[in-house]
């Protein structure tokens, strides 16, 4: 009885006034590095590690990208899994609720349940041509809905029964706890997911735009660093803040520029289901054709050029990184806030040097659902696979009239000549 | 004042063994009696229990009458009090979060909690509208704009209101915004999305909108009087009042009311037509050609059922069919969102959500079963009833690019043929 007293008061429901001092973190670094560096001071010794993670990173993230999408898709898929882990692990700690045993299942359960809804949703539209295919796909693709439903009601009714009277609150707070990092870290990967399907510019230019933001403001405040920007976050500082923003924009207008030029990353994403893999071969969109614009007259004073070769979509990189650069860091300052007030200095301690996968992933969060509602919202229309697939569910009677008023529309277009069959 | 607080603080923290006192027992004492004079008066002489009966019995026939009201009203005065409905257990819930975290000096946070609830509803209706009031929209130019640039704009007014967040962290009270951040996003899914969903039903018939809420209503009243008679055996601990004999006796009422109400209203057009906008009234009509579902079919009765009802044959609507899934529903999970109430109720040690209805408590407590529902009924519908709206779709296939609709129109002028329902025609 005590002990659940205390522990409830440790929630301290009614303010922060008692911030203990942040224990030091556990220490990850290899062997080899503390030896190299055994001779710098802290400060330096910490740019180091840092420095060499972010391009073991950084390469890493090269490797994948020549390996292919398949890959990349399996990356996201584990990153989402271990940033979710992450959290609900944080969520453990702060109610000391390991002794319900029941939570741990349930929590993954959901995971589940909530991954397999978005992804049959995901893959009955992009594998259209490998479901027809076989037969118990079929069933699994119609009654999509119902079975993701019914899986879920599933594990809503567990997590009614495996209330236990004691621990209710506790309860509720780690079912509430568990839907909201649903919300957050499932949701978006799916949207990172539908963005790489829709070539793989647009999964890699946010992605850099953000990790370039993320560097050079902290060089920049590292260098000239001395108006604090937010009282969240000490460290950043106005200086790299605004010295970030600029180098972003230019690092994305020129990684544009070297992308754009090849097919492999500017095509649509495909399944070939003769060969059983992802192509991306594709005639270019223009988008990614180069036009002729003129500079605007203050521009041109400056660069001294009348007119400019540059592809449709560093136009749009410009939008992307603008959005990677302004509103990105919020992501960043919401993760710190939730540091606070939950006490921890880092999500995990996996990665020497930055702490958790989701510290590093924090802005790209918000990234991802921009990136996905500009696609939608001002570059392509619906996705044509998924429509397909609606109108081969249809009734065959509104089948032919929808087929009669396509008909007419593309004859209408000059699309489809009349005089043909059909 | 702090030391009151702390006290405040303990009774809350104190395990949750102390609630039994309070919740057990068949005469629940009233937190404030909002019963009018009148009927305080006209009860006066009953013992307490009975009492307590009476002011349900005429508070649930009071709601029911209006619900039967409303219906007569039509589909827009529907929709209005569902939105009335969701933002007052939105409301209601936030109170809750408010009364646990003490965070009434917290004032940016009302602003924030009602700003995401209108973010939210403007993505979600805005979806709705552009569906529904499709040749509306196109013709008034602000409109057209608005629902084509609709997913950009609702994200940008929910960033603002997130960055909004984010600059009003103070510092000593992290924890409880994030908290209260946590609280009006699930508060906002779980009202929000169903609230939505109930009208997309009402949108397929009135029929799908009635049928459901009235199963539950049913199976709440039909369970409390099954238990009230002859409940012996409790359900769950959860629920003391609640009992197996309740539950089962609700379950084949429920399933009976069904099929009933069904029966009768699979006659109407005004409840089984799809509710669609009239561009030249500018209102909401209901009328067309009843679609097999609600038209009369013979089913051969099953072996079993054939020497109890003494019948071969049976004609009845196929809804009905449909109806039997929707009660069982209603009885058997429906339940579960009651029971998920009460553990909330529990947990944060309140008796009633709220104090609106006199002998009932709040709206959510009257509406808990029916979120469920919701999503039940629509995910049904998707999945058995109907298939994709063939407008919806024509729409969306005039704005791809002309290289994607000729890749369109041949697979689909493929599979019909693979069909044979084109190759007859073109001959």
């Amino acid at each position: 009885e005590v002990d659940l007293e205390e522990r409830l008061h440790e929630l301290d429901l009614r303010g922060d006034s008692d911030i203990p001092d942040v224990p030091p973190p556990t220490d990850s670094t290899p062997e080899i590095l503390k030896r190299a560096l055994s001779g710098l001071s802290a400060r330096w010794k910490n740019w180091w590690i840092r420095g060499i993670l972010s391009l073991a990173m950084i390469s890493g993230f090269f490797l994948i990208i020549y390996l292919g999408s398949f890959m990349l898709m399996l990356l996201v898929l584990s990153i989402q899994v271990k940033c979710y882990h992450e959290i609900i692990t944080i969520g453990y700690r702060v109610y000391h609720s390991y002794d319900l045993p029941w939570f741990r299942s349930l929590s993954w359960y959901f995971l589940l349940c909530v991954n397999y809804f978005f992804y049959g949703e995901t893959v009955a539209d992009y594998f259209a041509t490998f479901v027809q295919r076989r037969e118990q796909l079929q069933f699994l693709i119609r009654y999509h809905r119902f079975i993701s439903f019914a899986l879920y009601l599933t594990g809503f009714c567990m997590f009614v029964l495996s209330l236990v009277k004691k621990h209710y609150r506790l309860q509720f707070y780690m079912f509430a706890w568990t839907h909201v990092t649903l919300l957050i870290t499932v949701t978006q990967s799916h949207l990172v997911i539908q963005n790489l399907f829709e070539g793989m510019i647009w999964f890699l230019v946010p992605i850099s735009s953000v990790i370039c933001n993320d560097i050079t403001a902290y060089i920049f405040g590292f260098f000239f660093g001395r108006t604090p920007l937010i009282k969240l976050s000490p460290k950043k500082t106005w200086e790299g803040f605004i010295g970030g923003f600029f180098s972003t924009v230019v690092f994305g207008f020129i990684f544009s520029y070297f992308l754009a030029q090849h097919q492999y990353f500017v095509c649509p994403v495909e399944y070939n289901s003769e060969t059983n893999r992802f192509v991306t071969e594709c005639e270019p969109s223009e988008l990614f054709q180069m036009k002729k614009y003129s500079v605007p007259p203050l521009l041109q004073a400056v660069l001294g050029w009348e007119t400019v070769n540059m592809y449709p979509f560093q136009m749009h990189s410009f939008a992307l990184s603008t959005f990677a650069s302004l509103i990105g860091p919020f992501g960043g300052f919401f993760a710190s806030g939730f540091k606070r007030a939950f006490k921890i200095k880092d999500f995990a301690d996996t990665i020497p040097g930055h702490g958790g996968i989701m510290d590093r992933f924090d802005c790209q969060y918000l990234m991802a659902t921009f990136v996905h509602v500009y696609i939608t919202s001002f570059i392509r229309g619906p996705n044509p696979s998924k429509l397909l697939k609606q109108l081969l569910i249809l009734q065959p009677e509104q089948q032919l009239s929808v087929y009669k008023s396509l008909k007419s529309h593309l004859v209408e277009k000059g699309i489809l000549q009349p005089s043909l069959r059909g | 004042q702090e030391s009151e607080c702390e006290s405040k603080l303990d009774g809350e923290t104190a395990s949750d063994s102390e609630s039994k006192s309070e919740f057990g027992g068949s005469s629940p004492v009233p937190t404030s009696d909002d019963t009018p004079e009148v009927l305080n008066r006209a009860l006066s002489n009953l013992s307490s229990r009975w009492k307590n009966w009476w002011v349900r019995g005429i508070l649930t026939l009071a709601m029911i009458t209006f619900f039967f009201i409303i219906i007569y009203l039509g589909p827009m005065v529907l929709m209005t009090i569902v939105m009335c409905v969701q933002i007052k257990c939105f409301h209601e819930i936030i109170t809750i979060g408010y009364n646990v975290y003490h965070s009434y000096e917290l004032p940016w946070f009302r602003t924030l909690s009602w700003y995401f609830l209108l973010c939210v509803n403007y993505f979600f209706y805005g979806e709705t509208v552009t569906d529904y009031f499709f040749t509306l929209v196109q013709r008034e130019e602000p409109l057209r704009i608005l629902s084509k640039y609709h997913r950009f704009i609702s994200f940008a007014l929910y960033l603002t209101g997130f960055c909004m967040f984010v600059l009003s962290l103070v510092k000593k009270h992290y924890r409880l915004q994030f908290y209260m951040f946590g609280w009006t996003h699930v508060t906002l899914l779980i009202v929000v999305t169903q609230s939505h969903l109930i009208i997309h039903n009402l949108f397929e018939g009135m029929i799908w909108f009635i049928v459901p809420i009235s199963c539950v209503i049913c199976n709440d009243i039909m369970a409390y009087m099954f238990g009230f008679f002859f409940g012996r055996t409790p359900l769950i601990k959860l629920s003391p009042k609640k009992t197996w004999e309740g539950f089962i006796g609700g379950f084949f009422s429920t399933v009976l009311f069904g099929l009933l109400l069904s029966y009768v209203m699979s006659g109407y057009r005004c409840f089984t037509c799809p509710v669609e906008f009239n561009n030249d009234t500018n209102s909401f009509t209901v009328e067309c050609e009843p679609s097999e579902l609600f038209q009369l079919h013979e089913y051969r009765l099953p072996e079993l059922l054939r020497p109890l009802l003494g019948w071969h044959t049976v004609r009845m609507f196929p809804f009905q069919i449909h109806s039997i899934a929707l009660s069982t529903f209603a009885s058997l999970i429906g339940p579960f969102g009651g029971f998920f109430a009460s553990g909330f109720k529990r947990a944060f040690k309140i008796k009633d959500f709220a104090n609106t209805i006199p002998g009932h408590g709040g709206i959510m407590d009257r509406f808990d079963c029916q979120y469920l529902m919701a999503t039940f009924v629509n995910v049904y519908i998707a999945s058995f009833i109907r298939g994709p709206n063939p407008s919806k779709l024509i729409q969306q296939f005039l704005t791809l690019r002309p290289e994607q609709q000729l890749h369109i129109f041949n697979t689909l002028k493929a599979h019909l043929v693979d069909r044979g329902v084109l190759g007859s025609l073109e001959d």
